[in-house]
C-alpha cells in the first residue's frame, strides 16, 4: 500500500494512475475509490500508532509500578536493616526482663529483711547471727551504703584530633579506670561504685568494646565512681604528682573529683554464687583426734 | 486516549497483583530501563507535535534506548564506572527539551499570545 501512498512527489492524477496500474498488478477491486483507501490507510495507521502508544504505556505502567514496589519491598527488608530491627527488638525485651527481675529482687530482699528481723527479735544467739550477717553482707556489697567520700567523674577528651594521633588515646580505657579504683582502695576505699554498679570481690573492669564490662554489665562514657572512705585521703592518692589525675588529664581526658560528706553506693545487684570455692571444713574425725 | 488510559490502568494493576517483586540487584537495571522508556514516550509526544511521529522510530527507539541503558549499566558494574550517570544525563536532558516542546505547543492551542492588531 506504500507504494500508492500520496507522498508529494506525484500530482493528485499521477497518484490516481499509480493506483489504476497498481490495481491491475496485485488484481485488486478497482471500484473502491482511491481517496477512500488513502482514507482508511491513514487511519489504519491512526490505529496501529494507537496500539503501540498502548502497548507502551502499559509496560511503562507495569513496569515502574512493579520497580516502586521492589524498591520499597527492598528498602524495608534489607538484611542490615532488618537484622538491626531484630536486635532491636531483642534487647528491648531482654531489658524488660531485666526491669522484672530486679523489681523481683527487691521483693524478695525485703522479704528476706522481715524474716531477719523476725529471726533476731526471738533469741540472743540469732541477735548474734545477724549482727555478723549485717557485717558480712555489708563485707560482701550486699547492701546500700552511705558515708562520706568522693565522686569521680571521668570524660572522653573532647579535645580535637589534629595530624595522625591514635584515637584510642583520647578515650577513657578500662585499664585507667581500674587503676584510679585501686589508687581508691589502697586510700582506704570502703565501698565502691561505678556508674551505680557496686564493686564487689568478683567485679572485673575489662574493655568491651567502646564499653567498659562491670560485673557483666555494659557501662559507657562517662563513667562515674563514687567512693565512701576517707575522703581527703582518697582526693590526695588521685592528686598525688604524676598519679591519676596529672596522667589523664595529660591525655586530655576530662576527670573532676568532688569530696562529698555523704554518698551513697548502691548495693550489688546481681546473684553471688559459688560454684568451685568452699570453706575449708575439718572432718569431725580429724576433730576428735 | 481511552486506549492510553486503558493500558495504563491495566500495566498498574499487572504491576501491582504481580506475586513476586523484583530482587535488589535488578531494580538499578530497571530503573534506568524506565528512564529510558519515559524518554521515548516524551520524545513520541514531541514527535506527534512536530508531526513526523513514527511507529517505527517510536517502537524501536522505546526497546532499543531502554536495552542499551540496561547493558550500560551492567557494563558500568563491570568496569566498576557508572557509565549509568551518561544514560541518566541524556535521557534527563531530552526529557526536558522533549517536555518544552510539549509545553509550548499546549500553550499555544490553550493560552496563545494577544495577537497586537487584528487583519
Amino acid at each position: 500500500m506504500s507504494a500508492i501512498r500520496n507522498t508529494g512527489l506525484f500530482t493528485e492524477k499521477e497518484s490516481s494512475e499509480r493506483y489504476v496500474e497498481w490495481c491491475e498488478y496485485y488484481d485488486f477491486d478497482r471500484s473502491v475509490p482511491y481517496n477512500i483507501l488513502e482514507r482508511n490507510t491513514a487511519s489504519m495507521k491512526k490505529t496501529h500508532a494507537q496500539i503501540a502508544i498502548g502497548l507502551v504505556c502499559l509496560i511503562m505502567a507495569f513496569a515502574i509500578t512493579l520497580q516502586i514496589r521492589s524498591v520499597s519491598y527492598n528498602r524495608a527488608n534489607n538484611a542490615d536493616t532488618a537484622r538491626a530491627a531484630d536486635l532491636q527488638q531483642q534487647l528491648r525485651v531482654e531489658r524488660e526482663r531485666t526491669t522484672n527481675l530486679y523489681e523481683q529482687i527487691l521483693e524478695l530482699s525485703s522479704d528476706l529483711e522481715e524474716f531477719k528481723g523476725e529471726a533476731a527479735k526471738s533469741s540472743d544467739y540469732s541477735k548474734v547471727l545477724a549482727k555478723q550477717l549485717e557485717r558480712a553482707e555489708v563485707l560482701a556489697g550486699l547492701t546500700t551504703v552511705e558515708g562520706p567520700g568522693v565522686i569521680v567523674t571521668l570524660r572522653d577528651s573532647s579535645g580535637p584530633n589534629t595530624g595522625n594521633i591514635d584515637p584510642s588515646l583520647y578515650i577513657v580505657h578500662d585499664t585507667d579506670i581500674l587503676w584510679l579504683i585501686n589508687e581508691l582502695r589502697d586510700a582506704g576505699a570502703e565501698a565502691i561504685s561505678l556508674n551505680g554498679e557496686r564493686l564487689i570481690s568478683t567485679s572485673e573492669i575489662r574493655c568491651a568494646g567502646s564499653t567498659v564490662s562491670v560485673n557483666n554489665n555494659r557501662h559507657a562514657d562517662p563513667y562515674e565512681i563514687i567512693a565512701i572512705g576517707d575522703s581527703a585521703n582518697m582526693e590526695n592518692a588521685l592528686l598525688m604528682r604524676d598519679g591519676v589525675y596529672d596522667t589523664l588529664r595529660g591525655y586530655g581526658i576530662g576527670i573532676t573529683i568532688k569530696k562529698a560528706s555523704k554518698v551513697t553506693v548502691n548495693a550489688y545487684k546481681g546473684n553471688i554464687l559459688f560454684k568451685y570455692a568452699f570453706p575449708l571444713q575439718l572432718s569431725p574425725a580429724k576433730e576428735a583426734e | 486516549m481511552l486506549i492510553i488510559i486503558l493500558s495504563l490502568l491495566i500495566g498498574v494493576s499487572i504491576g501491582l497483583f504481580m506475586p513476586s517483586g523484583l530482587s535488589p540487584a535488578t531494580t538499578p537495571y530497571i530503573a534506568i530501563a524506565i528512564l529510558a522508556g519515559l524518554d521515548s514516550v516524551f520524545g513520541g509526544f514531541a514527535a506527534t507535535i512536530n508531526s513526523n511521529f513514527k511507529i517505527k522510530v517510536f517502537i524501536t527507539g522505546f526497546f532499543g534506548n531502554a536495552a542499551l541503558a540496561i547493558m550500560l549499566t551492567y557494563i558500568g558494574k563491570l568496569l566498576d564506572v557508572d557509565i549509568y550517570l551518561a544514560a541518566i544525563i541524556v535521557f534527563g536532558t531530552r526529557l526536558m527539551q522533549n517536555f518544552a516542546v510539549i509545553r509550548r505547543f499546549l500553550l499555544n492551542r490553550y493560552l496563545p499570545d494577544v495577537p497586537l492588531k487584528k487583519q
